[in-house]
This record gives C-alpha cells, structure tokens and sequence, in this order.
C-alpha cells in the first residue's frame, strides 16, 4: 500500500469533500464528516510506524511516479528518520484542531474544516517530498489555507496579519524557488533532492545556495531577526491557527534545513555556522526577554515559540549528534507543547473572549481541572524534567557546551528565561485572587476539552519519560546526515 | 503557386471569413433583442474551426501555401485553438452582460468578434509580412469597434478614441520596421528574410533599426512599458465584456507573431531584441506590479497584471539564445515556457474576467475591488472561482500560474550566466509585490462582510463553462505535463521547420 500517499491524500480528499456543503444547516454533518477525515488520515499513518525500519538512513515507503515529464518531475515520497515523526505530528495535530474547532467554531464550519484537513495533507507531503519541486509546491500551497484560515475567523487585526504572514513567507520561498531551479539547471535536469546531496557545488555557488534557502527556511522558522511576523499571526490567527502554526508550520523550516540546506551546501553551513548560532542564541535570549515582558497571553507564547525554535536551529548548527537529534526532538515536543499551550489560550478566549494577561487572575478557583492540565504545559514550556520539553532542551545544551562552553553556557539561559515567562504569566493568570465575576463564573472545562487536553498531556508526559521510541528511530538519519554534513563537496 | 495544400493551409480561415459573413446577413433578419440565433451561430462557427485546428495541430505536419504568404504548423494550429475556443468562453459570460446594457440591439457584438478571430488567424498563419500586418489590422480595428460599441457611453467612446489613436501608432511603428527589414534584405517572406540576414550581407546598422520598431509594435501590442499607456484606460472604459474580448485571444497572436517575427525572421538579430525584451520586461514588472498595487479598479488592476505577465513572458522570449549562440534544446525550453505563460495566462484571465461580468449583471458595474467584499458569503462558488484565479495569478503552487512562472524562471536560468540569475530573482521580487494586489480581491471576498444579501445567479451556460474554466486552473495546476509537452512539441516543429 502506499501509506505515504494516502497519508497525504485521504485528508486532503475530506476536505475537498466538505467544501460541498455550505450551508448552515449541514454545519453538524460536516463536523462528524471533518472528524472521520483526521481520524481516518491519523490511522493511515500507523503502517508507518509498524512498518518504519529502524538503525537505516535509507528512504523507506519511496513513492516514485513521473509527474512533468517536460522537467523530469517526479512525485517522489519517501521517509527517513529525520522526517518520520512529522507525518504522525501532522495528522495528530490536525485531528486536535479539529475537535477543538467543535463549538467555537460557528461560521463557515465546512470551509473551516477543510483548511485544516487540506492543510494537514499539504504539511505532510512537505515533509515526504523528495523531488525538490514536489517539497516546493507543498510548501508554498501551505499559504492558501492558512492565508484564509487567518482571515476568515481571525481577531480584529486579522487582514494586516494574513497579509503579513503571507507575503513575508512568500518572499521567502520565492528566492528559495530561484534557488531550486540553479540546482536543477546545475544538476543537469534533475530535481531530486538526493541527486543535489550528491552534487559538488563551488564555494561562490555554495555561499549563494546557502542564502536562497536561508531566506526560504529562516523567515518559516522564524529565526530572529526576521521573526516579526509570528507574534502579529498568532495574536490574530484563530485558535486552531495559531496550534497548527506553532506546532507544525514552524517545523516545515526547520525540516528545510535538515534535508536541505546541511547535506547540498555543507561548506557553506560550516562556514556560516557562527552566524547561524549567533542569531540562534540572539533567538534564546534576547526573544525570551521579550516574551517576559508581554501583555496579552498569545503573544507570551509566541514569543516564547521563536525562541524554542531558537534552540533548534542551535542544535542543527553545531554539527555533533546530540544537537542535531535534540532539535529535532525539541521540534517534535514544541509541536506537543507549544499547540497545547494555544489550546489553553482558546480554552479561556472562548469564555473571557480577552487575551490580555490582566484580564485574568485566580482561575484555577474558577477551573481546577483546567487549572491542572495548564499547569503541566507550562511546565513542559520551561523545560521541567519528566515533560516533553525537557528532553530536547537537555540534549542541545549538552551538546552545546561540548562543542563551546561559552555557547552552553548562553543556550542555558533559555532554561531560566523560559521558567521565568512561563511562571510569572501562570502565576498572574491562574494563581492569586479571582480577578473578576467573568473568571469567577467561568465554567470548568468540557468532555470535550478534557480528551484533547488529556491526549496532549499523555503525550506531553509519555515524551518526557521514555523517548526512547522517538530517537530511536533517528539515530541512523542524523548519523547519515553528519557524514554528510562532514564530507566537503568543494 | 496554388496547389491543394493552400487552401487546406487557409481552411478554417474561410470558414471564419464565409460564416462571418453569412452571419451578418442572418443576422439582419434577426429581430430578437437576444440574439439567440446569431449567438448560437457564432459559437458554433468558433467551435468548429476549434475543432478544425486542434485535428491540424495534433496530425503535426507542417505546410506552406499560396506561395509561402501562410503556414499552418502545430504551434500555429494549437493558438488557433485555443484562441477559437477563448473567444467561445468570451461570448459565453459576455452576452447576458452585453443583453442587459442594450448592447445587443444589433449582432455587431458577435460579428465583429468573429472578424476580430479571423485577423488573430490570420496574424499566427501569416508567414509574410504583409500578411501579418493585414492580419494585424483586421485585429485591431475589429477591437477599436468593439470597444466603442456602446456608443452613447462617454467612457466607452473615450476608450476607444485613445485605443484608436495609439493603435495606429504602434501599427505605424510595426508598419516602419517591417518596410525597413523589407528594404534591407528585399523580401517579404519570413523564410527569406531568415536566409539573407544569416547571410550577413546586409548592414547590421539598418537591421537594428528596423528591429527596434518592430519590438515597439510588438510590445505595444502586448501590452509592455513603455507601450502600454492605452492599457488601463481601454480596460477601464470598455464595456465589461469588451476588455474581457481584447484582454485574452490578443495576446495568443501577440505571442504568435512575436514568434514569427523574432524568432523565424530575426533570429540572427537575437542579441540585439534579446537586450530590448530584457528592458521591456524590466520595466513592465516593474510598472505592472507596483503601479498595480494603487489601483481600487478591478479592470484597471487586471490591466496592470497583465502588463507585469507580459513582462515574465517576454522573460521566457529572451531566453532562447544564450551569448548570441542559438542553442536547440534551450530555444525550445524558452519559447515553450513563453507559449506555455501566455497560454496558461489566458486561461487564468478569462474565468476572472467572468466573474466580475458575473456581478456586474445586478445593474450595477461592479467594477471596484470593494465591489467583491462578502462574495463567499453570497456564493462560495463563483468566490473560489475567483480565488482559484487570483491565486494562479500571483504564481501559487500547486495552480497553474505557478507552473507558468516555474518554465519561464527555469528556462531564463539555464540559460544564461549571473545576469539572468539576476533577472530571475528581480522578476520573483517583483512577483511578490503583485501577489499584494491578488491577495488583496480575495481578502475582500473573503475576510469583508457583503454590500447585500443577495445571491449570484447565472444562466446554465455561463455556470457550467465558468466551473469548467476554472475547475481547468486548478486541474492543469496539479497535472499541468500534458499542456506543457504540447507546447514544447508544438514549438519543436515550429523551430524544426
């Protein structure tokens, strides 16, 4: 079977489906049909992770079929440890955002299901692709939904954010498909992306490909200084939106960087490594303060997201093992956490309809089982031993301060900053006295709130304990990818 | 001189010619204010000659007739094709836009656009200059007619005055060049013209001269800075429809004689027009995307679109020759890509400019960006039409517009040193503005709340051409191999020839 594929397709084809039904009154049927679509695209993605063979670099579950013919296009799929976790992530993510969309969600419920859904297909082909064209259709067709998905049920400044998310990233990509058709013209007409590993690029060349895909990569992330569209999107985006961004979208950058830019321009990366973990740790430290400062709850954490993120391409950029895979387990445990933490914010918008930290005060009085659920994100969110967010955060600055003390010892500051945000704003919104009758009449969380707040928090927890299933199938990758990373292709 | 193949050569442009004429007469004894049976007999004409040229174009030979003064090859037939059926969708959303405004009083609507097809024929099958410039004539002024067709209109006949008057201007220009390669080589014929230039016996100083006024024809006619002042205000003025008419099948016989003429005439001179299109493109992207971003209109903003698409098409145009060497597989890259945008341009366009006839037909012109706010609301349909579109424009994988951009970008690459790379990524910048302005109409059907409550309803015929024209942007999108390895092969025979 091709699992991959119909990973990709099956909730791209549900959400094709629900655009069908505009009407109000069919509102309740494409809810149910919405949910069937993300579990049925979820359960596709276990024969992956049955199937997955583990201690190979080898792509597995390679799809191969000639697509353009007029440029040798193929659709080529394929999975490594580098990319397999991001396909379950997606489909998971996605059938969170579609349960959490249940209620609070009124209008336009089949267009804003099938966002999501065709979303969700488009974000795991970014990650399967193996034809460069192939990885850059998916990752620019992400623009579509999401653009609406911002706009259509967004906050008041939603037309300023969609736009600003949309042509920044926009940017960023184009100077990236500038870059994909020198390696394709320079390649001799390929676009496959294991043929441009395979490349020797000239130094000049390298400098220049590096930057093409830095533009494309670093906006995505978001590295600093060009992050300033994040906060703006995710104070605007919709709940579901701004879950999906975090926990996803920002990785589709991050990823860029491991398939892409690491194994075709290694010279180059290693030359500008400095640079990159100079803006990285700019990232872990300068961002955090930031987010400490902030008023409004969606802005703390998306603060606090640029950040995190800071720490993963901190990772990738200071080439041993252990950095590597522990950005790409802070990757994976962001996209538990962070969408776990945009949830909590949907939870209390949907009641107070107020993000403003002030707004709030004593609601765990109001909301102890809620209170509770928070309190574990917020602590995944600092890094606290046992939570997902531990594990990835350990891992780079270990590995930070084996490849630099002084690195280490700036990285480690993320630790203390993080617990600093992440406190003091659980402490103003959740702990002291109720602030006012709003938060005192907010009624404890739903069934429904409880199960996607509880399958987050099994996660959350299972990541931190034993993460074992998650490295595990890695090692061989990142072992693959630092060869790479060492062998200079001048 | 006159053999069989010459008139097989000129089949389908007698049936136009025949059936144009007939049609008039018909249509003198039509006394329906619908015009029921000279629409039907205009659509049918146009289908069957779409029909006639796509069975040509598929059987892929290549015949001169009436003394070499035509060719039909397949690059040929297929813009034909494609133009006949453009001109079919035209007249489909155009006429109950065209019936509620009294323009159909008389059948000039559908007669002129008949003729306008027979000079875009004419025009792609000439292999002479004259019979270019007649084409090209009848082109032009069966549009300067259209254009003024709601006479009592000040817009419209404002519009039409100034088309007028710069058309025959730029005809003029056209016109000098052509004469001035005529009396530098002493021939008409294209394939002549060719042989006695690559002989390199005529001074090069009178051939750039004349190749400097055919480009500025030329770029008048597609609509490139510094040509393209009549754009803004003829779309703007014309009916709705009118634009829609002038701003699709047009720019098929644009690309096709720029073909013909640069391509199979003035090849030897490529590295001198190579230089003027990159100017023109350079400026026509510029223009057109940042100019574009002002506009509140929506015709007027398409206007400015397409004058930045024309730009990225004269992109691909340019890049067929590499350091004044003509290289095979590169020339056939780049003028495939061209023909491939311009094609795919079209197809874009048309749906667009349906939807707006669309809204128009509620009494009011529904020519203001604003016009659109809520329309999702009101009819997601003809908004994700409308979305489809916007998006192609702005070159959005995985619709088709993308792909257009991709060919053009690619061939412009690998086909020169540092200053195409160059080029590539300024025409990608400047994408980037423009995708300001596409985004900005689906922000307003999206993101704003409707002017009114009511819904859009069209007949059966407009609904179903426009959910197949724009189903079409999104299906090409995803598999758009098939249309590119037409034009490739399309423009293999051309050039083999």
């Amino acid at each position: 079977m091709a699992w991959l594929s119909l990973a990709i397709w099956v909730p791209i084809a549900f959400g094709c489906f629900l655009l069908f039904f505009s009407r109000e009154e069919h509102a309740g049927f494409v809810r149910w049909v919405a949910l069937l679509g993300a579990l049925l695209g979820l359960l596709v993605t276990v024969p992956l992770y049955t199937g997955f063979q583990l201690g190979t670099a080898e792509m597995q579950f390679v799809e191969k079929l000639p697509w353009i013919g007029h440029f040798h296009l193929n659709y080529h799929l394929g999975l490594d440890g580098l990319s397999f976790w991001f396909v379950p992530l997606s489909a998971f993510i996605t059938l969170i955002v579609v349960i959490a969309g249940w209620e609070s969600i009124k209008e336009r419920v089949n267009q804003y299901n099938a966002a999501f859904l065709i979303l969700s297909g488009l974000m795991i082909g970014v990650f399967s692709a193996l034809d460069g064209m192939l990885f850059y259709v998916f990752f620019e067709a992400t623009l579509i939904p999401m653009y609406l998905i911002i706009g259509v049920w967004g906050g008041p400044r939603k037309i300023y954010a969609a736009f600003k998310f949309f042509l920044y990233t926009l940017l960023g990509s184009l100077l990236m498909l500038i870059t994909v058709i020198y390696l394709y013209s320079r390649s001799g007409g390929s676009f496959d992306i294991l043929t441009w590993q395979q490349m020797k690029i000239g130094a000049t060349a390298q400098t220049l490909l590096f930057f093409g895909f830095f533009a494309a990569f670093a906006v995505k992330v978001p590295m600093w200084p060009i992050h300033t569209w994040l906060p703006d999107v995710h104070v605007e985006a919709p709940t579901g939106g701004s879950v999906i961004l975090a926990a996803i979208m920002l990785k589709l950058g991050a990823y860029g960087f491991l398939r892409f830019l690491l194994p075709i321009v290694p010279d180059a990366a290693h030359q500008w490594a400095p640079l990159m973990i100079t803006l990285s740790l700019v990232a872990v430290i300068y961002i955090g303060f930031v987010a400490i400062v902030q008023k409004d709850m969606k802005k703390l954490v998306a603060y606090s997201s640029v950040a995190h993120m800071g720490f993963v391409t901190l990772g990738f950029f200071i080439f041993n093992d252990l950095g590597i895979s522990g950005g790409i387990v802070q990757m994976i445990a962001h996209g538990f956490v962070s969408g776990a933490m945009f949830l909590c914010i949907g939870v209390l918008y949907d009641r107070v309809h107020s993000r403003e930290i002030a707004a709030y005060g004593g609601v765990i009085n109001s909301m102890p089982r809620f209170g509770a659920f928070a309190m574990l994100f917020f602590m995944a969110n600092c890094g606290l031993p046992g939570t997902a967010g531990f594990v990835g955060e350990w891992m780079v600055i270990l590995a930070s301060v084996k490849f630099n003390f002084w690195v280490g010892f700036c990285a480690a500051w993320a630790v203390i900053l993080g617990a600093a945000y992440s406190l003091w704003m659980f402490k103003r919104v959740y702990f002291g006295d109720i602030a006012n009758q709003q938060v005192r009449e907010m009624p404890d969380i739903s069934a429904r709130e409880y199960l996607i707040l509880g399958i987050l928090a099994i996660a959350v927890l299972f990541m931190g304990v034993y993460p074992r299933p998650f490295t595990d199938v890695m090692d061989a990758s990142v072992a693959h990818l630092l060869q790479q990373i060492a062998t200079s292709k001048l | 001189m006159i053999d069989n193949m010459s008139w097989l050569a000129v089949y389908s442009e007698i049936v136009l010619l025949v059936m144009g004429c007939a049609i008039v007469l018909v249509d003198l004894g039509v006394t329906s204010r619908k015009r029921n049976v000279t629409h039907f007999l205009t659509l049918l004409t146009m289908g069957v000659v779409a029909g006639l040229e796509a069975m040509y174009a598929s059987s892929g030979n290549t015949f001169y007739g009436w003394g070499n003064m035509v060719v039909s090859d397949s690059m040929g037939s297929w813009l034909k094709c494609f133009a006949a059926v453009t001109m079919m969708a035209c007249l489909v959303y155009g006429r109950p836009y065209a019936s509620d405004r009294d323009m159909l009083r008389g059948g000039e609507l559908f007669t002129l656009s008949l003729f306008m097809l027979l000079g875009i024929f004419v025009m792609i099958s000439a292999n002479n200059f004259l019979v270019i410039y007649l084409g090209l004539e009848l082109l032009t002024l069966s549009s300067y007619a259209l254009v003024a067709l709601r006479r009592d209109h000040a817009t419209a006949t404002e519009a039409a005055m100034k088309y007028f008057v710069l058309g025959a201007m730029a005809s003029g220009f056209l016109l000098y060049g052509l004469s001035m390669i005529y009396g530098a080589t002493g021939t008409l014929d294209i394939g002549e013209v060719f042989k006695v230039i690559n002989a390199g016996q005529v001074r090069h100083q009178v051939l750039v001269f004349g190749v400097v006024f055919i480009v500025s024809g030329l770029a008048f006619k597609l609509v490139a800075v510094p040509f393209h002042m009549w754009t803004p205000d003829v779309y703007q003025g014309a009916p709705t429809v009118i634009a829609l008419i002038i701003s699709s099948a047009p720019k098929l016989a644009g690309f096709g004689i720029a073909m013909r003429l640069l391509v199979d005439a003035l090849l030897p001179l490529a590295i001198d027009w190579q230089q003027m299109l990159a100017v023109l493109a350079i400026a026509s992207l510029f223009v057109g995307n940042i100019i574009g971003t002002m506009q509140s209109n929506i015709k007027r903003m398409l206007a400015y679109s397409a004058i930045a698409h024309m730009g990225f098409m004269f992109l691909g145009l340019m890049s067929g020759v590499a350091n004044g060497a003509v290289d095979a597989v590169l020339a056939e890259r780049a003028y495939s890509s061209a023909m491939f945008y311009v094609v795919t341009y079209v197809l874009t366009v048309v749906p667009a400019f349906g939807v707006i006839l669309l809204l128009a037909r509620e009494g009011f012109e529904s020519e203001e960006i604003a016009d659109f706010a809520g329309l999702n609301q009101r009819s997601p349909l003809y908004a994700g039409i409308m979305c489809v579109c916007m998006f192609s424009l702005a070159g959005i994988p995985p619709l088709v517009g993308f792909y257009a951009k991709l060919a053009v970008l690619e061939a412009l690459v690998s086909s020169g040193g540092a200053l195409h790379v160059a080029l590539a990524v300024y025409a990608v910048l400047m994408s980037v503005i423009g995708a300001f302005y596409y985004l900005r109409v689906v922000k307003v059907m999206y993101f704003d709340q409707p002017l009114t409550a009511t819904t859009v309803s069209a007949p059966a015929d407009v609904r179903l051409v426009l959910t197949v024209n724009g189903a079409l942007v999104f299906i090409v999108g995803i598999l758009p191999g098939g249309l590119m390895a037409l034009c490739a092969e399309a423009i293999t025979r051309a050039l083999a020839s």
